[in-house]
């Protein structure tokens, strides 16, 4: 009578030897890479860039273990540390300023398992391999401010450019208000700013004699401009991270105001706190178009040189016509002319004045926009002016593609400062520290595991070796569905394993005791197994479903180090019940099962 | 049930302990609460805490708190949020000053939590709380009766209460993984009372003469044995968890270690007084055969 039918002695066992496979790749352990990774758009991780990476090892004598290529970037394995720094050098020599060459560990495990099951080990969180994590905080009120201070300058030009007469502007915390002498002009005014400043919104006041005029960022202005800061920041984040050398990074918005970045393996926290917490700058300066470049020579008085994105060299004149904090803001779009793709920067007040003078006594000559970053300039774009541009409006266009308006857009709007951020949260874990975790959380899930084991199989004999067995099944189980999900996997998350264990013995003992009962009571052995499942599953999957909703909780409220532990709680949960349940009373239907008349089982 | 009366005294004492040395003393929260910085450094020998105290106070850290760390070699250094005005900068002065004083000293790990962050982390914690609180009334009134889910839920912010009087008296620091223990252990106590609650009701349907203390004492009798090989196996990789998993994992650990055994005594000794009082009977389980019973009449 228990006898599971095939199918499902097969298919128990065919979920175990699943588990064994993707639990197969964290036992070879991992191996130290380096990683290339294109910079730019237009260049892709190909086979061509492989065969580059492989002759380049090969020439300099390094040999590496694999050479793989995947969606995004080549890996190279090796074989110890020292030839993986050497490779790195190499590689970066090699293939100069378009690649990032980042260091990174690999596993070990045979091509098989990755290329015919995508099994990967476990990904471990920053605690167990080292590396940090920034919780940065965007100064919101920092970036209203800005946008606000930058209106009401324009609203000043603008009123001048169309001769309305006022007697000042002033602005505090969130109101602008501009004074008129009498209600005519007002509305005059009212309607020439209603035109131009589509994000505010006005109202009137008069006071003291004075006709006021108070505008305020609507509400889906600020929530437009609130949202382009924090994506701003985000790529500019990425921009730098880029430049770190990580090879994987996490950049993610976290709520409304923060954004998370973690970098693995970084060890010079000082450096990457300074990479993050620069600001690039965009200057805008005049081509030197009466002097030639010649390579090599000095350059002429009063230029300098500087290197487009396609590497052309471009003489350049010293002096600034504008800096990257006049411009508000720059979209990609359109020319109204030709249709071809263009990028609208919008200046500031101040800007828009420069900008106009500049423009309107160099028409017909060619003006850079340059981008600093890490004091190093590259111009971005060098266009012809064409006329005298006012109003703070200005278009780029010319010999650009979609892709490349949207680049020049972000890079100018990234260049341009975004929302100022701070650093809220900082957590750094050394190396030595990280592999000294990995060992803590191993050796104490495998002490636990291990008195288990005794107690149970003294205590039940037969049955408590089944009982070890199916939390053998566990253990394998979990750690499969964890690499399987690539589950960030923290100290607390082995914890979480550690103790999930220790409460999946649960399961297996309520049925012991309960079969036990039913002995007790007078049932013959193999009635006592069936009543002893049957009854002790009902109270299993109760007490299981109680545990299972503390573990959603703790994720869904849990931050950090709780939700690693959180999550590894709930699969366990999973787990356990099939192991416990399943798997278990498999092997007590190989057993016993099959046995017709069975006088005495050992559950001691 | 005899015992009723003794063990509610006793549990009604040992919490009226820890909500006052929870209000006398408070919890000594963790930087990831308060805010602040905290450091792991690594000598290559034992350390002088004197001199390491000394060069802080040089840079102006004189409120730092600087003790040893699992080993004569490790430091673990503090620095409150009031005193840190450099912000995430502070780990890399404080490194600075360290190594003109010994070059050997390594960072181990830099913990930076803001003032801002701290509060949204205190917030979370008690939402969880209260969550899982609800959660646990709902699925037992679901699956039992309201009287069970209020029971088990008082029984087990009991053992909550506990816990966090232990840490409040021994000053152990309240850290973000105490609070995962904590509402770990609130999970598995109510699975503790969950097994004896299931044990009640079915005898409820299979005692049909007993009474209700009757009933619970036959129900807590026979799920003793496995309580406590349940709670001894859960104890054996706590305790493995306490001494082999290093500071961090320690009063996680230690948590689970008063929370394993004040639950063993609070589901048996203190969810099924409880349920007594709130006067359980059959009809709160055979109602429906009643019912079904007068459906049959014409």
């Amino acid at each position: 009578m228990n006898r599971y039918p095939l199918w499902k002695n097969l298919l128990v066992l065919a979920i175990l030897a699943l588990g064994f496979i993707y639990t197969l790749p964290n036992f070879y352990g991992e191996a130290p890479a380096v990683q290339v990774l294109p910079l730019r758009s237009n260049l892709k991780a190909d086979a061509a860039l492989m065969a580059r990476v492989e002759d380049a090892l090969k020439a300099a004598q390094l040999n590496p273990d694999a050479v793989s290529l995947d969606a995004t970037s080549v890996k190279a394995r090796f074989n110890d540390t020292d030839t993986q720094l050497k490779a790195k050098d190499v590689l970066h020599a090699q293939l100069g300023e378009d690649y990032i060459v980042a260091l990174n560990l690999l596993s070990r495990s045979p091509q098989w398992l990755p290329d015919y099951f995508r099994a990967l080990p476990m990904y471990l969180g920053l605690d167990l391999r080292g590396g940090v994590h920034f919780l940065l905080q965007i100064d919101m009120k920092g970036a209203l401010d800005k946008a606000l201070e930058s209106d009401s300058g324009d609203i000043r030009s603008t009123l001048r450019e169309a001769n309305i007469p006022y007697s000042g502007v002033s602005r505090d915390t969130s109101v602008i208000t501009t004074k008129f002498r009498d209600a005519d002009a007002r509305s005059k005014g009212e309607n020439e700013l209603k035109q131009r400043f589509g994000g505010l919104e006005f109202s009137e006041r008069e006071e003291g004699g004075d006709f006021l005029l108070l505008a305020r960022l609507k509400q889906q202005e600020q929530i437009r401009i609130q949202e382009s800061a924090v994506q701003q920041n985000l790529i500019t984040l990425r921009n730098r991270v880029n430049e770190l050398g990580v090879a994987e990074p996490v950049i993610q918005q976290q709520g409304v105001d923060r954004i998370v970045v973690q970098l693995p393996g970084v060890q010079d926290t000082a450096r990457a706190k300074d990479i993050l917490g620069r600001t690039a700058t965009l200057e805008v300066r005049l081509v030197d178009d009466e002097h030639h470049y010649v390579a090599g020579a000095v350059a002429p008085f009063g230029t300098e040189v500087f290197k487009d994105r396609d590497g052309t060299p471009l003489l350049v004149k010293k002096s600034v016509i504008l800096t990257g904090e006049r411009i508000n803001d720059a979209q990609p779009g359109f020319d109204s002319r030709n249709n071809e793709p263009a990028v609208h920067i919008n200046l500031d007040a101040v800007g828009a004045r420069k900008f106009k003078e500049a423009t309107r006594e160099n028409v017909g000559k060619r003006m850079a926009i340059i981008l600093f970053e890490k004091g190093k300039g590259e111009i971005v774009t060098a266009p012809v002016i064409r006329e005298e541009i006012g109003g703070g409006r200005v278009q780029i266009s010319g010999k650009m593609n979609t892709e490349e308006a949207n680049d020049t857009a972000l890079l100018l709007r990234a260049g341009a400062l975004a929302a100022p951020m701070d650093i809220v949260e900082e957590r750094t874990v050394g190396p030595s520290l990280g592999a000294d975790n990995i060992k803590r959380g191993f050796d104490s899930t495998k002490i636990g595991f291990i008195a288990i084991a005794i107690f149970m199989i003294v205590y039940y004999l037969m049955f408590g070796g089944v009982s070890v067995l199916a939390l053998g099944a566990n253990l394998l189980l979990l750690v499969a569905l964890l690499s399987l999900l690539q589950a960030t996997l923290t100290l607390p998350g082995m914890a979480g394993i550690a103790l999930t264990l220790g409460m999946a013995i649960d399961s297996n003992v309520l049925i012991n005791e309960r079969i036990r009962e039913e002995l007790r009571n007078g049932m013959p052995p193999q009635t006592a197994i069936h009543e002893g499942y049957e009854h002790a599953f009902a109270t299993i999957l109760d007490s299981n479903i109680t545990a299972l909703i503390v573990g959603v909780a703790l994720f869904m409220f849990g931050s950090g180090p709780v939700k690693g532990f959180a999550v590894v709680l709930c699969l366990g949960i999973l787990t356990s019940i099939f192991s416990a349940v399943l798997v278990s009373r498999l092997l007590v239907n190989l057993i016993y099962g099959r046995k017709a008349r069975l006088s005495k089982i050992a559950i001691g | 049930m005899s015992y009723g009366r003794y063990t509610t005294t006793i549990s009604l004492v040992t919490f009226l302990f820890a909500v006052f040395f929870l209000f006398h003393k408070g919890l000594n929260f963790g930087v990831d609460f308060t805010g602040g910085t905290v450091m792991e450094v690594h000598y290559a020998q034992s350390a002088d805490l004197d001199k390491v105290r000394g060069q802080l106070g040089s840079v102006g850290l004189s409120e730092a708190q600087v003790q040893n760390f699992g080993s004569s070699k490790d430091v673990l250094i503090q620095v409150p949020l009031k005193e840190n005005k450099a912000g995430a900068k502070l780990s890399e002065q404080v490194m600075e000053a360290l190594h003109q004083q010994d070059a050997s000293v390594e960072l181990r790990r830099v913990e930076f939590v803001g003032p801002q962050v701290g509060k949204d982390l205190v917030d979370n914690g008690a939402m969880a709380l209260l969550l899982v609180s609800l959660g646990i009334v709902g699925y037992l009134w679901l699956r039992f009766e309201w009287k069970f889910g209020l029971a088990a839920i008082i029984a087990n912010l009991h053992d909550v209460v506990i816990i966090l009087g232990f840490f409040a008296f021994f000053q152990w620091e309240f850290s973000l993984s105490v609070l995962a223990a904590v509402l770990a252990v609130l999970g598995y106590s109510v699975n503790e009372s969950v097994v004896v609650f299931d044990r009640i009701r079915e005898n409820f349907r299979k005692m049909r003469k007993a009474e209700a203390p009757e009933i619970i004492d036959n129900a807590i009798t026979r799920t003793m044995s496995r309580t406590i090989i349940t709670h001894a196996c859960t104890q054996m990789m706590v305790t493995s968890m306490l001494f082999l998993g290093g500071e961090t994992l320690h009063y996680f650990a230690m948590a689970l270690t008063i929370g394993i055994l004040f639950s063993i005594y609070s589901s048996v000794l203190v969810a099924s007084p409880l349920l007594l009082m709130f006067g359980v009977s059959r009809e709160d389980f055979i109602k429906p055969e009643k019912v079904e019973a007068e459906e049959v009449l014409p």
